[in-house]
């Protein structure tokens, strides 16, 4: 046994390791950055409109006008901040700032694509008509949208983490830095290529060198979200069961591993922020009455079809069946036959790959060090929603989560929508501890 | 390399400002988790809740200070008190999900732009510690050297005050916990359901546990805010509490002095690592940052990996810490 666990450890360092032999290669800066926007407003009767021969300036560096299509681009010298400055007195007639003090805006450059930057425009009396706007349909419908794609990539990463929850009893902290894990894969893998990720060889040419396609990349990281899902399940988490450690000092000992993964992957990715190089700004697309990006729609129907196969893989396959039935009464499956250990160790294997897939979504915004701790509140707000150790419920409290946090923009600032993760958690715990789908008895 | 100025910091943190604050959390959360057997994963909520209290009600409330003071001690009691309803009548990772999340939210709370004309967002709030420095026998602004020991005036006049509280907490619950209530505290965390068929009401002595231990937390956020004259938002990062756990296994949870004992080795560590990591001549640190990419930003993080490896290593192979025995509370005894 110890043997073993050695050299699964060598292994897991191997690819901790390898991620800081890459980091040199971002040295290699783009030399083609630059600020892009595209002003447009919507006119009474609810069309878009594009704005154009506007000034859009960044102070020392070089400014832009807008053309027919309202798009600007300013180039700027490299990666950093910058200021933005739209010049007021160049928009048209009946045309202001939604919010008449950010006619200047900060925008933080990564070294990898050009940095898009939003002035929001209103027509008429602004003020008057957003609040009167503010419960439309047309946005109602728009949030119930966002909700259905956040909820959606939560799902993912939630469904892993309750039936982790299932199998062994622990809540897994760590389960963020699978999350992060997953982004930062796919982004080394579209950036630097398959062998470039690990270190050497940057100068081969592509597909080996210089980045692979996202497509492509998203499958890659999909596949290391396993890999860390069975390396730390099988060097940490199974010695540790095998050696009597408690319930309680496991869930520490997950807390201990998240801050240590996430910290490494500062230490060598840095804490800036940053673009994947493919798809990482897109026109929406207007689809009945509301807005989605070509890219949004193919990763939700992407996760659409996922969380159908894991559906259908629980309930239709032995494996599924198994990690259910773990899930529900350990010492009945184990008497019935189920091998616990191998069934743990793949509920941490899919576990980590839905993760990790989930991870790649939520780091089209902006890939960061720290994105998976930044979602962990609303995972946990939605398997204790659902219930506990059901892979159902993690699916339905993820929707009703992710679809309830974007409608309460209608009523709270957007910057705190997050907080109604803790009030969904705490009124879950409150009215039904057990969560939606979860038995009584599994609050014990 | 300067030997000297390396040591000169390492003994002034042993017993320095962050030691006295960080202990007084860590006692705080040995009356949580020690005693009680209560998965606090969100000790650093009580910490801001004890900072803003005070920094708030002074600043833009122009309340008097030691007025601001006693909010403090309300506010982070009440808080205890609306995290306590929902979950200590469930099991334990209940808690730890609801603390995690509140305290998270709380900073998010405060640096946010909609709070910014109470909390000051992300710029914080500062002039407000101005009349516990005017009671300062010290001045403010000169260094002191007791032996190895240096600090500045005003360090000296909060360290005076900080371990003085310090000490007479960690007393106040040595007393507590060899009383009858603290002997219900510890049944209830050996065997809660024995506890509740002898008629204890566990939910209750749960409860005032989470509300002691939670105004001791806010005692050191605010004498944190105190000694660094400024409340910041970003300062209460949950990892904060994680390091207090660290700490509180370290010296070993439920016991009394394990919190003192945890903070100075975790402090005096840190210090010395990363001031002789700044230290190191010219050449070496240039090839140590080629190599392993040992920059400024990262030799800040290390404290960090030094956390997650520490807490994940002692949870694993010496629950009750290094000093601490598995007969009185090991982590692994829950």
């Amino acid at each position: 046994m110890p043997r073993w666990g050695r050299r699964s450890a060598v292994a897991f360092l191997g690819v901790v390791l390898g991620l800081g032999a890459a980091a040199p290669a971002m040295a290699q800066v783009s030399d083609d950055l630059g600020v892009i926007g595209q002003l447009q407003y919507t006119d009474a009767a609810g069309n878009k409109v594009f704005v154009a021969d506007v000034d859009v300036s960044i102070d020392d560096v070089g400014g832009a006008t807008t053309d027919a299509d309202g798009s600007f681009r300013i180039p700027v010298p490299g990666p950093g901040e910058y200021t933005i400055r739209l010049d007021i007195a160049t928009l048209p007639e009946g045309v202001a700032l939604k919010d008449p003090e950010r006619a200047t805006l900060q925008a933080k450059v990564s070294e990898n694509a050009d940095q898009r930057v939003i002035f929001p425009l209103v027509f008429g009396d602004g003020g008057a008509q957003g609040a009167e706007s503010n419960f439309s349909v047309r946005r109602i419908s728009q949030l119930t949208l966002e909700g259905i794609k956040l909820g959606l990539y939560l799902a993912m990463a939630a469904i892993g983490l309750s039936l982790i929850f299932g199998t062994t009893g622990l809540v897994n902290f760590a389960h963020a830095e699978l999350i992060t894990w997953g982004t930062l894969m796919a982004y080394f893998f579209n950036i630097y290529g398959l062998v470039a990720t690990f270190g050497f060889l940057s100068a081969l040419p592509p597909p080996f060198g210089g980045g692979v396609n996202f497509v492509f990349a998203t499958l890659l990281a999909t596949i290391m979200g396993g890999v860390m899902g069975y390396v730390l399940n099988r060097v940490v988490f199974r010695t540790a069961r095998n050696a009597g450690v408690s319930l309680l000092a496991q869930m520490v000992m997950t807390i201990g591993l998240s801050i240590l993964l996430r910290y490494v992957f500062v230490y060598y990715f840095g804490s800036r922020y940053r673009v994947y190089k493919d798809y990482a700004a897109q026109r929406a697309n207007e689809f009945l009455g509301m807005e989605l990006t070509s890219r949004d729609a193919t990763a939700m129907a992407v996760s659409v079809v996922i969380l159908i196969a894991v559906g259908l893989g629980l309930t239709r396959t032995r494996t599924g069946r198994a990690m259910r039935a773990v899930s529900d009464n350990k010492d009945l499956a184990e008497s019935s036959g189920i091998n616990v250990e191998r069934v743990i160790s793949q509920v941490w294997i899919y576990g980590g790959a839905l993760a990790a897939l989930s991870g790649t979504f939520f780091g089209f915004d902006t890939v960061k060090w720290d994105l998976g701790t930044r979602i962990l509140l609303l995972v946990f707000a939605a398997i204790t929603l659902g219930g506990l150790g059901t892979a159902f419920g993690a699916l339905v409290g993820a929707l009703i989560v992710g679809v309830v946090i974007n409608w309460s923009t209608l009523f709270i600032d957007t910057e705190l929508k997050n907080m109604t993760a803790l009030i969904v958690l705490i009124l879950a715990l409150l009215l039904r501890p057990q969560g939606i789908l979860g038995k009584k008895q599994r609050i014990g | 390399m300067d030997w000297g100025f390396i040591f000169e910091r390492t003994f002034s943190a042993m017993i320095g400002p962050e030691v006295m604050v960080y202990a007084l959390a860590a006692v705080g959360l040995n009356v949580h988790f020690g005693y009680t057997g209560l998965m606090n994963f969100g000790q650093v909520g009580f910490m801001a809740a004890g900072a803003y209290g005070v920094g708030v009600s002074v600043f833009w409330l122009g309340w008097n200070f030691w007025v601001g003071v006693l909010f403090s001690f309300v506010y982070s009691a009440v808080l205890a008190l609306l995290l306590g309803i929902p979950t200590l009548r469930l099991r334990a990772d209940y808690l730890s999900l609801v603390t995690i999340a509140a305290s998270e939210t709380i900073r998010l709370l405060a640096r946010s732009r909609v709070m910014q004309p109470i909390t000051g967002g992300v710029e914080g709030v500062n002039q407000f510690a101005g009349p516990f420095y005017d009671l300062s026998p010290f001045e403010l602004g000169k260094f002191y050297s007791f032996g190895p020991f240096k600090y500045l005036g005003r360090d000296v006049w909060v360290l005076l005050v900080g371990w003085t509280i310090l000490i007479l907490v960690t007393l106040m619950v040595r007393a507590l916990m060899k009383s009858p209530w603290g002997r219900t505290l510890r049944a209830i965390r050996e065997d809660e359901d024995a506890a509740r068929a002898l008629g204890k009401n566990a939910y209750f002595y749960k409860m005032q546990s989470l509300m002691l231990g939670g105004m001791i937390g806010g005692v050191a956020g605010m004498l944190q805010v105190i000694q660094k004259a400024s409340v910041q938002a970003d300062t209460f990062n949950p990892v904060i509490t994680f390091t207090i756990w660290t700490i509180l296994i370290v010296g070993g949870a439920g016991r009394v002095w394990s919190p003192i004992v945890g903070a100075s080795i975790y402090w005096t560590l840190i210090v010395f690592v990363e001031n002789t990591l700044r230290q190191l001549p010219e050449g070496t640190r240039l090839s140590l940052e080629r190599t392993i990419e040992l920059s400024d930003f990262n030799i800040a993080m290390l404290r960090f990996i030094l956390v997650g490896s520490g807490l994940l290593l002692l949870a694993r192979f010496r629950p009750q810490g290094i000093f601490g025995s598995r007969e009185e509370m090991a982590l692994d005894r829950r």
